[in-house]
């Protein structure tokens, strides 16, 4: 839309190839996971959107500060970057909540993103509850179930203090991407939890491209995103596919209504069309409200429908 | 807050502030929409009226009909009193959007004197359905006046915002092909996480943008009304005057199944 986003985007070299907007915008699908072009954004206007929901939304409920987990990773550096513009770096407080086996990269990129933005970043580690907790039963990290219920626990270890430490006049913000959202690839009332999320209808792509012009470091953004929940891990080694795959399959999937079959007769890989259906699917429970049986007249959540700002003015 | 901007815009020279859909209670409302309802006549829009002695003022409210039914309302006021109120017809219940479950459709298009010439009101949803500014125009009106809340959505592929440029392109087309002004008034600011994304515009009846206002910022937008400028487009362009209602009329008559005589 500017000349400035148009020269971020170059700046950026993060596309691999970019092809005109006319082309772009006729919703043409592209099976070439290098060619993410229907995924770009203009983040000039994505960051003025997101920044004015911040502050409108935080307001609105009469609070002021912002109370975010910081990773060391992209999203949450995202997260905290914007919610520093919206609400000023003095009103927003980054936690860096480090597990025994989170690596000293993600403290320095921490810290690196704090120093940047300007608020303060506390570090609370986890390690002592999340041990006292497991020593009930005997901790093997390398049983899979184990490792799942222990990232599990760290997830909400952490979310727990994010809201304790939001009390009494800040709202937590939350960091899942889209990408993250529709796969389900996240823990229920942990990372998944928060009062509003800035980023969640943008994919990890996208997310990507807005970090760049947001000015967080290259480093920080190209960096193999991983949940650190137990060493050597990384999302795309566990999810079994690459962000840029799946970012494509999903926009054309749920942005653009297409059905897995027109995906696969477009080219894309039959098996990954499938798996990331299914990963959607079977995860949607993540994504609503707790099930209430309905046995009033008017149920919550049913119908008595209130806008969230309800409190507002 | 109305009470604000209907002084800056007098300050300003306008003759007539047109506020957006719903401008006095907040676009998503759900089961809120009740609470707030009142007749057109009610006292709480007495103000209104008051300040309409100085200037023409259209405003958005929750109408309470006689029968109890609630209405997305855009009221007219103008000398002193209400002298129109168009009811939102089209009310979308699909993507974001859940009109259909609170409120009740209006059931006309009538076109009324404003200070600005012959006027109909197109509540957001309504602009998008290109029968409403035909029906206006083939009434005679020079203006439709378009309050919305038009959440800006879209923002992969580049560009602009997909709303906004869905929404600049009817106010373009309707003016120049209906030769009428379009006044396209739209929200700022959230409400449950969806932003309305502003872009108020003034679009002349020659296509031309005669005033826009920001993205996402609050803004008061002056622009002026020119009727010459429509007669003149008119006589340069008479598409309007060579209408065929009649045809239109028969053909939908014919599709519905509605008995009209022959004139031929």
């Amino acid at each position: 839309m500017t000349s400035s986003c148009a020269t971020s985007r170059v700046a950026s070299g993060y596309r691999s190839n970019v092809v005109t907007d006319v082309l772009s915008r006729t919703g043409v699908i592209r099976p070439d996971p290098k060619d993410s072009s229907p995924l770009r954004i203009d983040e000039a206007l994505v960051r003025k959107m997101l920044v004015l929901f911040i502050r409108d939304e935080t307001l609105k409920a009469r609070l002021k500060r912002a109370v975010i987990g910081v990773s060391g990773g992209v999203d949450s550096a995202v997260s905290v970057a914007l919610a520093s513009h919206a609400l000023g770096p003095e009103n927003v407080l980054g936690l860096f909540t480090p597990y025994r086996h989170s690596s000293e990269e993600s403290r320095r990129h921490a810290r690196q993103v704090a120093e940047q933005f300007g608020f303060t970043l506390e570090e609370v580690p986890i390690t002592a509850q999340v041990d006292a907790y497991f020593r009930s039963a005997p901790i093997d990290e390398s049983d899979p179930k184990i490792r799942i219920r222990m990232g599990n626990k760290m997830a909400r270890e952490r979310k727990s203090i994010e809201y304790d430490r939001s009390w009494p006049d800040g709202l937590v913000i939350g960091t899942s991407n889209k990408t993250e959202l529709l796969l389900g690839y996240g823990t229920q009332f942990g990372d998944m939890a928060c009062a509003i999320n800035p980023v969640g209808d943008l994919y990890k792509t996208q997310l990507r491209e807005l970090a760049l012009h947001l000015g967080i470091p290259d480093e920080i953004v190209r960096k193999p995103p991983t949940a650190e929940l137990w060493v050597g891990q990384t999302d795309e080694d566990e999810l079994g596919f690459t962000y840029a795959d799946a970012d494509l399959i999903l926009y054309h999937m749920v942005d653009r209504r297409l059905r897995p079959s027109e995906l696969i007769g477009a080219g894309f890989d039959a098996a990954l069309v499938t798996k990331i259906r299914e990963m959607v699917r079977k995860s949607h429970y993540k994504r609503v409200m707790p099930l209430i049986a309905k046995v009033s007249l008017r149920t919550v959540g049913h119908d008595f429908l209130y806008p969230r700002d309800w409190e507002a003015d | 807050m109305h009470a604000t901007w209907i002084a800056r815009a007098r300050e300003a020279g306008a003759r007539l502030v047109v506020f957006p859909e719903l401008s006095l209670t907040g676009y998503y409302l759900k089961d809120l929409a009740a609470d707030v309802a009142c007749p057109a006549d009610d006292k709480s829009l007495a103000p209104l009226a008051e300040a309409s002695v100085a200037i023409d003022i259209s405003a958005g409210f929750v109408e309470r009909s006689a029968d109890a039914k609630l209405h997305i309302a855009q009221g007219y006021w103008s000398k002193g009193k209400l002298v129109h109120v168009h009811r939102k017809v089209y009310l979308p219940t699909y993507g974001i959007f859940d009109d259909g479950r609170y409120f009740g459709p209006g059931d006309r298009f009538e076109t009324f004197e404003s200070v600005g010439g012959s006027a109909g009101v197109a509540i957001c949803e309504d602009l998008w359905h290109v029968s409403t500014p035909y029906l206006y125009a083939a009434a005679g009106a020079t203006l439709v006046l378009a309050p919305s809340a038009s959440p800006g959505r879209g923002v992969a592929e580049g560009g602009d915002l997909g709303t906004a440029e869905s929404c600049r392109l009817m106010d373009r087309f309707y003016a120049q092909y209906l030769t009428v002004y379009v006044v396209y008034v739209n929200r700022v600011g959230h409400e449950d996480g969806i932003a309305f994304w502003g872009g108020s515009e003034i679009v002349a009846p020659d296509g031309t943008v005669v005033a826009r206002a920001p993205e996402f910022d609050e803004h008061l937008l002056v622009g002026e009304i020119d009727t010459d400028l429509v007669a003149r487009e008119r006589a340069r362009n008479p598409l309007l005057r060579d209408e065929r209602d009649d045809i239109v009329l028969r053909n939908v008559a014919g599709r519905l199944g509605l008995p009209l005589e022959r004139r031929d």
